[in-house]
């Protein structure tokens, strides 16, 4: 699509898609990596309730359809210049580091959809697993703070 | 199961399985007549009849007798034959816009009556989303959970309507949902993408409810097929139903880029 002058950047649109993609890039490594190659994650846990199987359904439909809409989103900004540069890595890693923590504390541990590994002291595991989260979110923190002062590292 | 009723079985499914081909290949063949009818006025775009062959190939593959007769012996081979039939040979038939082909090829009095017809309300209320997601879905919740699926193993009628009910209710659905028809009647863009999510996670669910307690039952097999098919129907559905949010996602990016080239209502 032709567009005569460049759009003003839109920082809202711009972290909006980045996050939808961080969420569903975090996701898809979980599902690829920890559940079918390395099958530390199982199908299902053993002993699950419908209602948690449910809700494993639904967060797994969840992750599909933003990882999609927020490809989308990203390339409909591309189409009339309007990605804001600086913006794109920091919602990226806030989008992985959110699901990450999340999927920690509120799947594996409050709902128990599924353990990271089903080893004892699973909780050694746990901690590098929503530490890992914890260490994306405040990276994609500092970025984002960089960016609001005009310090990003990309400006393309 | 006697040797008379097996014997019984065998020529249903036979059977069934040469008139499916057969509808499949007048079906194919109604279509290239159309596109090349239509030809010598304005071109009908290759890839809509690229996949149109597909979606027969697809559809003819999940009827060929070796696959009927190994999904029935086998639980795994049946998923293969429901993913075949009811998910991903809808994407080809529907996305190659039969429908559309047909308006074009009507004179116009019968193009103006069809469009009539399906803006008749029963036609309305069956094309609806909702009422296909529960066709489709429902279905499927209906046939895995409860004694159907066993029920249908040893009643060929009942065997032979499921597979039917497979290709209509899945066209139906992807139709409803996504599909390049015009359809003036149709729900708008959020009502299609949140029925669509509403049905991918309830699929999702079925997928891991039939892994989780060892669903459909009374068909003899061991877990571990069960296991596999419901895990094949989890993931590869996944993909099916991934290509139509990416075909919801195509429209609505073509919908912002004319907004936006109109120069107004982007924000």
């Amino acid at each position: 699509m032709a567009v005569s002058s460049p759009a003003a950047p839109d920082v809202r649109r711009t972290m909006i898609a980045a996050i939808l993609l961080g969420i569903g890039f975090m996701a898809a490594i979980d599902e690829i990596i920890f559940h079918q190659v390395l099958a530390w994650h199982h199908f299902i846990d053993t002993g699950s309730s419908a209602l948690a199987l449910a809700s494993d359904g639904l967060l797994h439909t969840m992750e599909l359809v933003l990882f999609i809409v927020g490809a989308f989103m990203m390339i409909e900004l591309h189409g009339r210049a309007a990605q804001a540069p600086g913006y794109r890595g920091p919602g990226f890693l806030l989008g992985m580091g959110g699901f990450q923590t999340f999927d920690g504390i509120v799947d594996h541990k409050i709902l128990g959809l599924h353990q990271v590994r089903y080893v004892e002291h699973v909780w050694l595991y746990d901690i590098a697993w929503i530490g890992a989260g914890l260490i994306m979110l405040a990276i994609g923190w500092t970025l984002l703070k960089r960016a609001r002062q005009g310090k990003a590292m990309s400006q393309h | 199961m006697t040797a008379h009723a097996t014997q019984h079985d065998a020529m249903t499914m036979g059977s069934t399985s040469m008139v499916a081909l057969l509808l499949i290949a007048l079906l194919w063949l109604a279509y290239m007549a159309g596109t090349r009818r239509l030809h010598r006025q304005k071109p009908w775009p290759w890839w809509r009849t690229l996949l149109f062959t597909l979606g027969c190939m697809t559809l003819a593959a999940g009827f060929v007798p070796a696959l009927m007769h190994a999904a029935h012996q086998d639980v795994r081979w049946h998923m293969v034959q429901h993913l075949l039939l009811g998910m991903f040979a809808p994407l080809g038939l529907v996305f190659a816009a039969p429908m559309t082909l047909l308006l074009r090829n009507l004179p116009t009095e019968g193009a103006r009556g069809l469009v009539r017809f399906l803006g008749t309300w029963p036609v309305r209320v069956l094309t609806h989303p909702i009422t296909a997601a529960l066709l489709d879905i429902g279905g499927m919740y209906l046939l895995y959970m409860t004694p159907l699926y066993a029920h249908s193993l040893v009643t060929p009628w009942l065997s032979t309507f499921l597979h039917l009910h497979f290709v209509v209710s899945g066209t139906l659905f992807t139709w409803a949902i996504a599909g390049p028809d015009p359809a003036p009647h149709r729900p708008g863009w959020r009502m299609r993408m949140g029925v669509l999510f509403v049905a991918m996670a309830a699929h999702a669910t079925l997928g891991k409810l039939l892994y989780a307690f060892n669903f459909p039952r009374g068909t003899g097999a061991d877990p571990e097929e069960l296991h596999q098919a419901a895990m094949w129907m989890y993931y590869w559905g996944d993909l099916a139903e991934a290509t139509l949010v990416v075909a919801l996602m195509l429209a609505w990016l073509r919908r912002r880029r004319r907004l936006s080239a109109s120069g107004g209502g982007v924000g």
